[in-house]
């Protein structure tokens, strides 16, 4: 036992080869090992680490190396009133009080939109040459990864929006890539937090809000937006160094020549249709194809948008990142009418399949399915169910989708009918196990429609719910092969997953951040640390491996007990 | 042990929670200091551009409404939201949404979009900025998550559809056990007049009547469940649960202290007692057509 872990240690030498130049695009081409370079630390959206110093015999040594608290900035120059401020990390080498780190302040509010107070940490960290970058709403910090203290803190003022979670920035070379809900992409310089430009990537007017993380493709730095104000969702590719558009892809058909648009009521219907991306997908590095899910329709729940699918909304899509044409697509929900955002996380992996090995791509979607897909064609292979209270939908159609049961749509007098089964915490896949991790939220509730205009509502209006009951949590571990749930470890809360060659899971119950054996779900190790943003993450420094987690508002970094 | 049985009563109030957005804001920012605020509605209400700036005057807005009226309304809508003749709706419209005092809005009145099919109208600039302010007026309306302005009352909807005949029979057959008319819910139609909060009620078991967003569900009126705890050495421990996970569970006391007690797999034995144990089991099988039924019968004992 010795031995080996001997042996880890010596294939865990950080590499330090691009430590002048910040991150080299190709680094993120590597199998996630010892940095997190992009949201979901590879492209494959596997959160799968090969790193296995921590492992099902050490993870019980697993012990805190330090945790630091952030806040988010206020007023005109961040610190509000004159309070507050962050506090940098603890265990400063031993120099006693750490002084607070620099503000550089940047954005068209006044500041008065802006609240001091515990960050919202829900979004990917990274983990770049020693340096951690996170992101909370219009706020951004660097972190030393050894002691936690805080190298700078760069602040935003807003003009508003809607602020939904931010889920982290991007990185090339020494630049840093946000999004703030007033719809600007920031390039930050990595070593400063100096904002290097920035970019109006869509319209504050049009009530359009941006909270993806960018993700960075080569020379293309790949920025999704959100609106629930029936605007057309788009992806766009910037030039990484100077901000310039490159392309931009509509998720929904903008021309009367689409052939989508028949899927629509008219194209006005159409260009109104939503398919918001706001969240990562996956890139596969052979095809050039970035795969990403995108939102609901709208108006989401009600009619005025014809009978159709309604393409490309709720869907994975494929498009190329050097063209940003569409090469595939596939819808998880045609025609939704429950706000099933396919936003979540896809996972690409070559992997057995019917006696050959193929080129997949898998996603576990908030409708309570999971889909695995063949990722050079689109082509479908198989659909699983894992919501064990799923009432929305009547079987499979002939391209394995689920059959919308209209009779479960909203109605005046009510519809019994489930709840969300998954969200935007990221999933993982392991190839050791062959299986697919997703946390599963099951309830059922009673929605009501109070918008029968025939017209149709607009955005996420048009409903009231209650009656909620809910079913319980778990962490679902789905076989790739069948879609069939091998087990489910039931929790008390859930978060995103990271699974290891250390043969572990980590994720969070509602209050624990747990070590849970990948092959069985047996937890293994805990600590009590608060609710859990997206998923833990880990990392190598000075040949010890790291696992990162959020607890509330504070970042917590573990290491093994020597 | 039915494992439904082991719930916590926050899972209930945390999917409730996200149920109600597409993407979810995963909490809000804690409330400004007073005073700090600026915007109307406050930081939770939508403070996009439309919300947030100022509108025309009380005499620009009703002029342009006026001349709304008289040019726009039969192509558009009265309430913006598109009309009989075609006219698509001005709510969601990017134009609308782009233009800050009829810059953007006065040319398209006045026949810039004609190819489309929008035809052009001979008016004053005056009255073509009046429109446009009060276009703005109405943008200010829209709610959270871009919910329309000018819905219908829901409370002139009518919920009560079931047949309260057949609705009786259903509860004779599936609550009688547990309820009866002239017992537990004796005047429960008196207490819950909304046939929605009635329906949510009797469908939760009481817990979620709750007003809200479209998750529902939760609220104070929620029973929490209570757990036995059997220790190594036999002794009973019961309360009000907290919380229960792989590793602790938590308990209130009779004498209101706070109880932890370490778990380790199996042991120490948790029973846990979820009062709405029968109600889970029930709704997953429940039709809306006996939900509707049972709504409308229950609507009959005032």
């Amino acid at each position: 036992m010795r031995l080996i872990i001997f042996l880890t240690t010596l294939l865990s030498v950080p590499a330090f080869s691009f430590q002048q130049s910040g991150l080299d695009p190709s680094e993120i081409l590597k199998p996630l090992s010892e940095q997190w370079p992009t949201y979901s630390g590879d492209y494959t959206g596997k959160r799968h680490s090969t790193l296995k110093q921590i492992n099902q015999s050490t993870v019980k040594n697993l012990s805190l190396a330090w945790v630091t608290r952030f806040t988010t900035a206020c007023g005109p120059t961040g610190t509000g009133s004159g309070a507050g401020g962050d506090m940098g990390g603890f265990g400063g080498f031993g120099r006693g009080a750490v002084a607070p780190a620099p503000i550089i302040a940047g954005g068209f509010g006044k500041g008065d939109l802006n609240s001091c107070g515990g960050a919202r940490l829900g979004g990917g960290i990274l983990m770049v040459d020693g340096i951690i970058y996170m992101s909370s709403p219009d706020n951004a910090w660097a972190v030393d990864a050894r002691d936690g203290t805080v190298l700078w803190h760069y602040y935003w003022k807003t003009r508003g929006g809607t602020h939904t979670g931010n889920r982290g920035m991007g990185m090339w070379h020494n630049n840093l890539y946000l999004e703030v809900h007033d719809d600007w992409l920031i390039c930050l310089d990595a070593k400063t937090g100096k904002e290097k430009w920035k970019k109006e990537i869509s319209s504050f007017d049009q009530q359009y809000f941006s909270s993806v993380a960018p993700i960075v493709v080569g020379d293309h730095v790949l920025a999704g937006t959100g609106n629930d104000m029936d605007a057309p969702g788009f992806l766009q590719s910037f030039d990484p160094e100077t901000g310039e558009r490159q392309w931009i892809f509509y998720t929904v058909p903008m021309t009367a020549e689409d052939p989508a648009v028949k899927t629509w009521a008219s194209l006005d219907a159409a260009r109104h249709g939503g398919g918001q991306p706001w969240i990562p997908g996956a890139y596969d590095p052979e095809t050039h194809l970035y795969m990403f899910g995108t939102g609901n329709p709208t108006p989401a729940y009600t009619t005025g948008r014809g009978e159709g699918d309604n393409l490309y909304t709720c869907s994975l899509v494929a498009v190329n990142v050097d063209t940003g044409k569409m090469a595939w697509y596939y819808q998880t929900s045609p025609h939704d009418t429950h706000d099933w955002d396919s936003t979540q996380t896809p996972v690409i992996a070559d992997m057995p399949f019917n006696g050959r090995t193929r080129k997949i791509v898998m996603t576990a979607e908030r409708n309570g399915y999971f889909f695995v897909l063949d990722r050079v064609s689109g082509e479908h292979l198989v659909t699983g169910k894992f919501g064990l209270y799923n009432n929305w939908a009547m079987g499979l159609d002939e391209k394995g989708r689920p059959k919308r049961n209209p009779g479960k749509d909203a109605t005046i007098p009510g519809s019994l009918v489930n709840g969300d089964v998954t969200n935007y915490p990221p999933p993982s896949f392991s190839p050791a196990t062959g299986l697919f991790y997703v946390p599963e939220n099951n309830s059922l509730r009673i929605t009501y429609l109070i918008d029968p205009d025939p017209r149709g509502s607009m955005g996420l209006g048009g409903t009231m719910g209650g009656g909620g009951l809910s079913y319980g949590s778990y962490i679902d571990a789905i076989d790739y092969r069948t879609g069939e749930v091998v087990w489910r470890h039931e929790t008390s809360g859930s978060a995103g997953i990271l699974t290891t060659d250390g043969g572990l899971l980590f994720s969070g119950d509602g209050q624990n951040l747990v070590a849970y054996a990948a092959p069985d779900g047996k937890p293994l190790w805990h600590a009590r640390i608060g609710a859990s943003g997206n998923a833990p993450e880990t990392f190598v420094l000075d040949s010890k491996q790291y696992v990162l987690a959020t607890g509330g508002d504070q970042l917590y970094a573990f290491v093994l007990n020597e | 042990m039915n494992k439904l049985a082991i719930q916590t009563i926050a899972c209930v109030i945390a999917a409730a929670a996200s149920l109600a957005w597409a993407q979810p804001p995963d909490g809000y920012p804690p409330a400004a200091a007073g005073g700090r605020g600026g915007g109307r509605g406050g930081r939770r209400g939508p403070n996009f551009p439309q919300q947030t700036r100022p509108l025309a005057s009380a005499e620009v807005i009703a002029r342009g409404k006026a001349v709304y009226g008289v040019n726009c309304s039969a192509c558009h809508g009265a309430d913006l939201r598109g009309g009989d003749q075609g006219g698509p709706s001005l709510l969601r419209s990017l134009a609308a949404l782009s233009d800050q005092h009829g810059e953007v809005i006065s040319p398209i009145v006045h026949g810039s979009r004609q190819d489309k099919g929008m035809p052009g109208f001979n008016l004053t600039d005056d009255d073509t900025t009046a429109v446009a302010e009060y276009i703005h007026s109405v943008l200010a309306k829209v709610g959270t998550q871009a919910r329309p302005p000018g819905m219908v009352d829901p409370s002139s909807l009518n919920v009560l559809v079931g047949n309260a005949a057949e609705g009786e029979s259903y509860f004779k057959a599936k609550c009688a056990n547990c309820h009866s008319p002239g017992g537990d819910l004796k005047g429960i139609a008196s207490k819950f007049e909304d046939p929605r909060t009635l329906q949510n009620t009797w469908v939760s078991g009481g817990g979620g009547g709750g007003r809200g967003g479209r998750g529902g569900g939760g609220g104070e009126n929620m029973k929490p469940s209570t757990v036995t705890v059997t220790l190594a050495n036999g002794q009973k421990v019961e309360g009000v649960l907290v919380r229960k996970d792989d590793f602790d569970v938590t308990l209130t006391l009779a004498d209101g202290t706070r109880r932890t007690i370490a778990r380790n797999g199996d042991k120490p034995q948790v029973e846990v007692h979820d009062p709405y144990q029968a109600h889970k089991k029930l709704v997953p099988l429940l039709t809306d057509k006996d939900m509707h039924d049972v709504t409308a019968y229950l609507a009959t004992i005032k």
